[in-house]
């Protein structure tokens, strides 16, 4: 028998976790935190058609219930080595773990929205980000300012820490326009009388049903897009915001006075996959992301045979795509794995 | 000449068969980070000079672009240089030396055209 290793036990890592099983492999997942299940903890809805996380989630810890693999909870691994063709392990437990393939699924980070001063997230009580919107649109969630009312008029800003030369991140994070307009919709849903504007600079509605909900959120929920990217925000006496912009069609600046301002922030390679990636001596893309191969056939190969990358360790990536990539990793490691022999 | 009341409508479409880059060219060479403008607006939206009278940096990239450089000259001088909109450019163009470009040479080729 086989044995694989798994570092993260995020979405992707137990998703290949479960299909390596299901060939008949043995599989450690290596997870840093006590719970499994990454950043989906962090979610209540998921887009493009709200299904509760809670669903997704309760779905993976059963997976993790059936399958026989093994978790090594709040564990790291500290340094890998090769010998005869397998891999050596040790873990930040002092544990010495032999591998014959390793699949790294250590995920992203949430870009820290602090590093746009500009938008005085934490100086200003009405800054929130995409993530800590989440938590309050749960049933129980309360969407009131400090003042103890409702938001009467709510911005979202695109691309906080994502297409900005500033925050040293190049490249687009996918998943937060399409996060803005479902959140949006939430909004608009439990405070129907709320005026919601959405200032983007391109709106990539790149997935499955996700212009049909752009389109809902014009149509059915009166949302309002402005293209143009903020400058500013600045509190007012009484905590709201005024915030500044260019609206670019009209190519005239705009101001405005807003409620609540919610900034879509985007993802990171985080520190975990950093980490991973030095340890595995593996290769990083300009962006931090993990390099594959190549972006079509071996899309799941590090440069570092053996070693399989699954999820948004390699780039932003939706729920969707990560489970996708997840799966297409077990069968390069399965077919690796035959060769082998 | 003799005023029939007749006026002659300048075309609206922007012939880009007529387009006179040479403008571009000299800015972008001295200044090539100028070719990643996602035309955001944030620079215009900062801008001290736009607050106070129509003055709007983001469209100086695409009059030239569009070769449409008669106005530029005037338009550049409202620009007080104050560089806020460097600050805030998300693809870190650096606008002053765009401006200082544009302010050199727009005369330059303006007397070479005529």
């Amino acid at each position: 028998m086989k044995h694989i290793v798994v570092i993260g036990g995020g979405i992707a890592g137990i998703e290949v976790a479960c299909e390596l099983t299901d060939a008949g492999h043995w599989v450690t997942i290596i997870e840093k935190e006590s719970n499994i299940g990454g950043k989906l903890n962090n979610w209540s809805y998921l887009f493009p058609d709200f299904t509760p996380a809670e669903k997704i989630r309760e779905s993976l810890q059963e997976k993790c219930e059936q399958k026989d693999f093994s978790i090594l909870r709040e564990t790291k691994i500290q340094s890998l080595e090769r010998k005869n063709g397998k891999f050596e392990i040790q873990t930040s437990v002092n544990q010495q773990l032999n591998a014959d393939a390793i699949v790294l699924a250590t995920g992203y980070e949430l870009f820290d929205a602090q590093r746009k001063e500009e938008y005085g997230y934490k100086i200003y009580d009405h800054v929130i980000t995409s993530a800590d919107l989440e938590k309050l649109l749960l049933p129980d969630g309360n969407l009131t300012t400090v003042t103890g009312e409702h938001p009467k008029r709510i911005a979202f800003v695109h691309c906080v820490g994502s297409r900005d030369e500033k925050s040293g991140n190049h490249y687009c994070s996918k998943v937060c326009c399409v996060t803005g307009v479902k959140q949006a919709i939430e909004l608009k849903k439990r405070l129907p009388d709320v005026e919601i504007f959405c200032f983007y600079m391109d709106l990539r509605m790149y997935g499955k049903h996700f212009e049909e909900l752009y389109r809902d959120a014009q149509e059915k929920y009166d949302i309002q897009f402005i293209r143009g990217r903020l400058s500013e925000a600045s509190e007012k006496i009484d905590k709201s915001l005024l915030i500044k912009a260019e609206d670019t069609l009209s190519g005239r600046p705009l101001k405005m006075n807003v409620d609540l301002l919610v900034l879509l922030i985007g993802m990171e390679v985080g520190k975990g996959t950093a980490e991973a990636a030095s340890a595995c001596l593996l290769q990083c893309e300009d962006s931090g992301f993990l390099k594959t191969v190549d972006s079509f056939l071996k899309s799941n190969q590090s440069n570092s045979d053996g070693i399989f990358l699954a999820g948004s360790c390699t780039a932003p990536m939706s729920i969707n795509d990560t489970i996708l990539h997840a799966r297409s990793a077990a069968s390069e490691v399965n077919k690796w794995l035959k060769l082998m022999n | 000449m003799k005023n029939f009341g007749f006026t002659v409508i300048k075309q609206r479409t922007i012939d880009y068969d007529q387009f006179d880059g040479r403008l571009l060219n000299e800015i972008l060479e001295n200044e090539p980070s100028f070719k990643v403008c996602l035309s955001c607006g944030g620079c215009t939206a900062t801008c001290s000079a736009g607050d106070l009278v129509s003055f709007n940096i983001r469209r100086m990239n695409l009059m030239l672009r569009r070769g449409e450089t008669s106005e530029l000259e005037n338009e550049i001088q409202k620009c007080m240089l104050c560089g806020k909109c460097q600050l805030v450019c998300p693809r870190g163009i650096n606008l002053r030396n765009v401006i200082m470009l544009i302010k050199k040479n727009v005369v330059k080729y303006k007397s070479l055209s005529k």
